[in-house]
């Protein structure tokens, strides 16, 4: 049942350069973009309860630790926004930085870190998982 | 690219009396499983016994070591 999924397919910013001012050069314009990532994905975290950043997508997901946490979200049956981390390296690069974790799936309910997929399905399995999401 | 060997190693150095089983397990020498007993983890949240083993191989993880799964726990 995947009707209560969201998918945060672009981040807001990914669709264009941001209009922030004027780059005067092309390592100004590289540096603004970053920070407008690391900005959106700040945003993305505060608002959505609960969103999982991870290779794919929840219909087709890219690896098996990214699959996997999925599949315990699913199985709790919670509503979660996604967002690939694929199409730009920056995404996972400024996430990592925000995060202080280094690997992707990344879950994160009511703006905090959960884990990544040991954690988040150790968590499932022990019941705690359904709690945090709650 | 590292070996289970030298990631057990390197974990054990690391991380005070740290004890650790590393496995290769696709045995393509990139995909790692380590199971991390340290009572160094006694009060700290699994994200941060995670951290602990993650900031171990700083900056190498997504590369060299292309997926590190964890298992930490307290003696």
């Amino acid at each position: 049942m995947s009707s209560a999924d969201r998918t945060v397919r672009d981040l807001p910013m990914m669709d264009g350069e941001p209009d922030q001012g004027v780059a005067a050069s092309p390592d100004d314009s590289a540096s603004a973009s970053a920070s407008a990532i690391r900005e959106a994905i700040r945003e993305a975290i505060a608002e959505n309860k609960v969103i999982l950043f991870m290779k794919g997508t929840p219909e087709a997901p890219a690896c098996g630790f990214s699959a996997r946490t999925v599949a315990a979200l699913q199985a709790l049956d919670t509503p979660f926004a996604a967002v690939d981390v694929l199409p730009d390296p920056r995404i996972r690069q400024e996430l990592s930085a925000i995060s202080n974790w280094p690997t992707i799936p990344q879950l994160f309910a009511n703006g905090e870190l959960v884990g990544g997929c040991d954690i988040v399905t150790e968590m499932y399995e022990s019941g705690e998982l359904a709690e945090v999401l709650a | 690219m590292p070996s289970p060997e030298e990631i057990k190693q390197r974990i054990e150095a690391s991380i005070e009396g740290a004890r650790a089983e590393v496995e290769d397990y696709t045995g393509g020498g990139d995909h790692f499983h380590a199971t991390v007993t340290a009572t160094a983890f006694e009060g700290c949240s699994r994200l941060e016994q995670h951290r602990l083993v993650y900031d171990v191989f700083d900056g190498e993880i997504g590369g060299a070591i292309h997926a590190l799964s964890l298992t930490t726990q307290t003696p």
